[in-house]
């Protein structure tokens, strides 16, 4: 799946653990439930697909060990993902990749990185000028990011937004 | 040219509108940043790329919803404040778009019930040359922060709450966490002990008072709320610092968003999670987050609320010293006159001053309706005689907030012409309903109707000053948009085997005595309802004791008594 950082497509080095198929010595991202496995591995980097309904704190332990943490939105209409984001980045200090998985749209883009996520998977035949265009969309934000530290701009909470790509 | 330059030209306006925040030139260019936004998503929809399933959350965010017959433009009106420019840009947009009117809600708003899907870019720039837009007026996020309609001009009032409301305004506009709520999520805010915002049927409802240091303090209300289960909000702080208003507000949202119910819309507000957790165990979660959070990236410090308060124009209060003589004199040889000043008036925090209750109830008429010429009106007499200020209440109403006293006669002769000088507020025909099966297509019944033969049946002003205070409120569907439940009398639509029936509620108040109405038995035709309430009130007037409202016998003389009335067989 294409993956997008700062509006650009990146290459992905990691893969998704296969059920029932060993973990194997590359980037790989597991269930909370393969999560000790990943850790006994000794070569490759380890990530997490954090499930929907789960706290960030349930990573809480294994996160210093972490590269990656998956949030996933299984309708892009859910937004609990922007708050397992915030919560990696503001309570847990994570300071690894925090990827956006699932039905995610162009719109949702600045949230997205606005609550600390930096890569986005999306769908195979999406048209990524309209990724491009919605990062670019607003020059100012109305209040500050929890994560990011934007630079305030005029006066109150408004947060300068400047982007690159 | 960068944004912080424009800032910069744009430091000292030359005048700032009374009672809401002046834009400048940051807040003109976000604007038009949504606005694109939405040209290209209505554009992406055209082309297919965005389903309708993607696309309706993204048009609801924009105050456009797809009714029974034509799209609904819903404009937001940030704490029920207008200023004359803006009043006339509706009226535009009532003319243009729309068929020559538009619709006050119960959420101090305006509705549009006639735009067509082409227009509504066109509509969005009309409002935005007004400083005007219709975010988050719908879709499960935050919404409009309503606000008291006599806020700044109240004499009981201790601060003035607008300032603070525009701080959520701000605060709450594409906000990166909180746009996918489980549910629509609503903020009331009131700088009064005497509440006027219904502040215990809110999502959130704040009650702002002054603390140490010249800085508010808030009592946070939270989990209230009307619709399919009606709960009055428990109140989780009663001091909540100034300084703390963003952290606690954003940590009571975080606990929302984590735990709140998305599996049945019908179950998914916030009202419904605090009932689910309790008061104690939600407010325990509450103050986790809370004290968790880095407080000074939150901070709202007092120099963040002078500089938006610095951007409200203030009214240069000029009382005339014979302005309360005048007022006397007029009100002496113009009965028709006095009456109206006893009922559509209010007090004001300063001498000479009054403010106006401008009645959209006319005998017979559908609450809430203003023509492109009454808004036209409305605008001219906000410029003439109240600092170019005109308030939405959430009675769907609308207020000027600052009058000469001594001008009020020459402002009710202007009303009275465009038929807009009915002297009914608080009474038995000051009736909030909601759009109904007319326009609404979650509706089981039509509201508007109803009203109108309630409105007519009751027309005789004798009579209703005769009944006193009175709160009649309709509901076309059980989500309860009237705010039925929150009125002494309230009418429910409902489907009776494919016909359009309704439901009789009593004892309901939003207001500091909040409680919700209860259903009195079966639901009736629309003719039986009126007549019904026709017995309803025959009979308080005979049961009545000192002066007590409908509100206060029915609670002394209790549910059965009432019944016998709609139901005994005579």
């Amino acid at each position: 799946m294409p993956l997008l950082e700062n509006g650009r497509l990146v290459e992905d080095t990691w893969h998704y653990a296969i059920e029932g198929e060993p973990l194997g010595n590359g980037d790989v991202i597991v269930p909370p439930e393969r999560l000790s496995e990943g850790l006994g591995r000794t070569a490759g980097r380890l990530g997490v697909a954090l499930p929907n309904g789960e706290p960030a704190s349930s990573l809480k332990a294994a996160l210093p060990k972490l590269s990656l943490v998956v949030v996933t939105f299984p309708i892009f209409r859910d937004g609990r993902a922007f708050s397992q984001a915030r919560a990696l980045r503001e309570h847990l200090h994570f300071t690894g990749q925090i990827r956006a998985a699932g039905h995610v749209l162009p719109d949702q883009y600045e949230f997205l990185i606005r609550c600390g996520v930096n890569t986005v998977e999306v769908a195979e035949n999406a048209d990524l000028s309209v990724w491009t265009r919605n990062l670019k969309q607003f020059d100012v934000a109305m209040q500050p990011s929890p994560v990011l530290d934007e630079k305030p701009t005029g006066f109150a909470l408004r947060r300068l937004l400047n982007r690159a790509g | 040219m960068s944004t912080e330059t424009m800032t910069r030209a744009e430091a000292a306006p030359a005048t700032l509108p009374v009672g809401h925040y002046g834009y400048d030139a940051v807040d003109r260019a976000f604007l038009r940043e949504r606005i694109e936004q939405f040209r290209d998503q209505v554009n992406r929809r055209i082309s297919g790329e965005l389903t309708e399933e993607e696309f309706k959350p993204l048009r609801l965010m924009n105050g456009l919803y797809l009714q029974l017959h034509a799209y609904m433009l819903r404009v937001a009106v940030p704490y029920g404040t207008l200023d004359s420019r803006q009043v006339r840009a509706l009226a535009r947009i009532a003319r243009e778009f729309d068929k020559g009117y538009g619709h006050f809600t119960t959420r101090q708003n305006i509705q549009f019930n006639w735009i067509r899907l082409e227009d509504t870019v066109a509509a969005l720039e009309v409002l935005a040359e007004a400083d005007m837009h219709a975010i988050q007026t719908s879709g499960n996020c935050i919404r409009n922060v309503t606000s008291d309609e006599f806020a700044g001009a109240a004499k009981d009032e201790l601060l003035d709450p607008r300032v603070h409301a525009e701080i959520l305004r701000q605060w709450s506009t594409l906000h990166p966490e909180f746009t996918f709520l489980p549910r629509k999520f609503k903020f009331a805010i009131s700088g009064s002990p005497h509440d006027r915002v219904v502040a215990r049927f809110h999502d959130v409802g704040l009650i702002a008072r002054p603390g140490p240091h010249g800085r508010p303090v808030f009592e946070v209300f939270v989990g209230g709320g009307l619709g399919r289960t009606p709960i009055v909000g428990v109140s989780l702080r009663d001091d909540l610092p100034e300084e703390d208003l963003i952290a606690y507000v954003e940590a009571v949202l975080r606990v929302y968003n984590e735990f709140g119910r998305r599996d049945n819309i019908y179950k998914a507000r916030i009202k419904i999670l605090v009932q689910a957790l309790g008061a104690d165990e939600f407010r325990r979660r509450v103050e986790e987050e809370f004290v968790a959070m880095d407080r000074a990236r939150y901070r709202l410090e007092p120099a963040i609320v002078e500089a938006i308060k610095a951007r409200f124009g203030t009214p240069d209060f000029a009382p005339e010293s014979n302005a309360a003589d005048v007022l006397a004199q007029d009100r002496s040889r113009d009965a028709a006159f006095d009456a109206w000043v006893r009922t559509n008036t209010h007090e004001h925090k300063v001498p000479g001053y009054i403010s106006v209750v401008v009645s959209l109830k006319p005998a017979g008429g559908i609450p809430g309706d203003a023509t492109a010429e009454q808004l036209d009106l409305l605008a001219d007499l906000a410029e003439e005689f109240s600092f170019g200020e005109l308030r939405v209440t959430h009675l769907q109403n609308v207020v000027l907030g600052h009058v000469r006293q001594d001008q009020l006669h020459t402002v009710w002769q202007r009303l009275s012409q465009a038929g807009l000088g009915t002297a009914n507020v608080n009474f038995i025909t000051d009736i909030v309903a909601c759009p109904g099966l007319d326009y609404c297509a979650l509706a089981n019944a039509r509201s508007i109707p109803i009203a109108q033969k309630l409105s007519s049946r009751f027309a005789d002003l004798e009579l209703q000053r005769e009944v006193g205070e009175m709160r009649i409120n309709i509901s076309g569907c059980i989500n309860a948009c009237g705010h039925h439940h929150a009125a002494h009398l309230g009418i429910l639509g409902v489907d009776k085997r494919g016909e359009e029936a309704f439901q009789i509620t009593l004892g309901g108040s939003g207001e500091k005595d909040a409680s919700i109405g209860q259903i009195l038995g079966p639901a009736m035709s629309e003719d039986d309802t009126v007549n019904a309430v026709a017995r309803l009130i025959d009979f308080y007037l005979v049961r009545r004791e000192n002066g007590e409202r409908f509100l206060d016998t029915y609670r002394r003389v209790g549910t059965a008594a009432f019944k016998d009335v709609v139901y005994a067989p005579a």
